[in-house]
């Protein structure tokens, strides 16, 4: 099963659960981002929304902060796997994937505790 | 003999372009040189056929493939003003007044002047069991397998490629690592996979999946707008990418034994 001479510097596997969360990430952005955006960006500031109390009790209820959770962490190994391309591809740094994937999916990392942080000790 | 210069002559007089050819002689040039030959600028004229009167009349030392002239047995392709186009299915008029610059297809070795070195690309060809692989279920030589015209669908499109390459010398990740098994293997693959009468499916992942295979494609998409036969590998890979991440998935949950 493993092919001799083909074992290049990308070869990892966990290269297909970096994939799943990278395509999982753009389908959730893809489908609540805008929804968001609409509502917090358009419609609320210019119809007026529920009153802040409200909002507030929806976004601190566990199953939101769940979801919302779900949606940073998604999107953060989104942009860590399209980043990290963008640099090796783009940049021709193909050679330092063992410095760059690190340093992408540990600033998703990053990205996902800073979220986790917010949504459940400081919200 | 004689008439025909006089004939050709009259040719030329009338509208023409220039072809820029890249001329390339291991041995005895450094590296490829461009250059410059008149030909008629004809409606019906493709780019082949500016090449052929090239050989024909001007220059008969000019290296160059083709074969059908009808963008069937895909040897024609080369890179005309910067892209990876079949040559016969391309036509000078479109890039009148001209020139109209001709080059190798880019991402493989020269041997001379338009002519590239294949064998990479018929050793990725050949890696991923391009054949209906049955595991010891032969039919009998004289059965037929009815397939559903779904069934049928579900491949089909796959089916059309022609192998030109084109596909391999558009994408950019192939030109940065020649290690990558490329577009049309994988769209190849694809082929045998989605149909009902093969049995090679696990035996092809061991390649696809492995390095150099579809966890290397971005998704960037120019070989399926570089395709001429409409086969999109890019939705071939996609595809692939799906299937692969599953059956990782499947593997790393099932105990050893239950595969
Ligand atoms: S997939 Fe399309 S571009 Fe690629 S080799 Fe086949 S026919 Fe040519
Ligand atoms: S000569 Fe056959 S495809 Fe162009």
């Amino acid at each position: 099963m493993a092919r001799e001479g083909r074992a290049g510097p990308r070869r990892r596997p966990v290269e297909p659960f970096l994939w799943l969360l990278f395509s999982g990430g753009g389908m959730a952005a893809a489908v609540l981002v805008p929804v968001l955006v609409l509502l917090f960006g358009v419609v609320f500031p210019l119809a007026g929304g529920p009153p802040y109390d409200h909002l507030r009790a929806v976004a601190a209820h566990p199953l939101t902060r769940v979801a919302l959770l779900g949606l940073a962490v998604l999107a953060f190994f989104h942009w860590a796997h399209r980043f990290r391309f963008a640099v090796e591809h783009g940049l021709g740094l193909g050679r330092l994937d063992r410095l760059i994937a690190p340093l992408c999916y540990g600033a998703a990392l990053a990205g996902s505790a800073a979220a986790a942080h917010v949504l459940f000790l400081t919200l | 003999m004689s008439a025909e210069p006089a004939m050709r002559a009259a040719e030329t007089a009338g509208e023409s372009i220039v072809l820029r050819v890249s001329r390339y002689l291991p041995g005895r040039d450094a590296e490829p040189v461009p250059r410059d030959y008149e030909v008629p600028l004809r409606e019906e004229w493709s780019v082949l056929d500016g090449l052929n009167h090239v050989k024909d009349v001007l220059d008969g030392s000019l290296a160059y493939r083709w074969s059908c002239r009808m963008g069937i047995c895909g040897s024609c392709g080369m890179t005309v003003n910067g892209e990876p186009r079949l040559t016969c299915g391309t036509f000078l008029s479109e890039f009148a007044p001209g020139p109209v610059v001709v080059e190798p297809l880019r991402g493989f070795a020269v041997i001379r002047d338009l002519v590239v070195d294949i064998e990479p690309f018929l050793g990725k060809l050949a890696s991923v069991t391009p054949w209906l692989v049955r595991n010891g279920a032969e039919p009998p030589p004289d059965a037929e397998f009815a397939q559903t015209p779904e069934q049928l669908g579900a491949y089909k499109q796959f089916s059309m490629c022609i192998n030109c390459m084109l596909c391999y010398s558009a994408c950019p990740v192939y030109a940065l690592d020649e290690d990558f098994l490329g577009p049309a293997a994988i769209a190849l693959a694809q082929r045998y996979n989605l149909d009902s009468r093969d049995m090679g499916a696990a035996a092809r992942f061991d390649v696809l999946a492995a390095a150099g295979g579809v966890w290397d494609c971005t998704y960037v998409g120019e070989c399926s707008a570089a395709c001429p036969k409409g086969v999109d590998p890019a939705g071939a890979i996609q595809q692939y990418k799906l299937t692969a991440a599953m059956e990782t998935v499947r593997r790393f949950l099932l105990p050893k034994g239950a595969r």
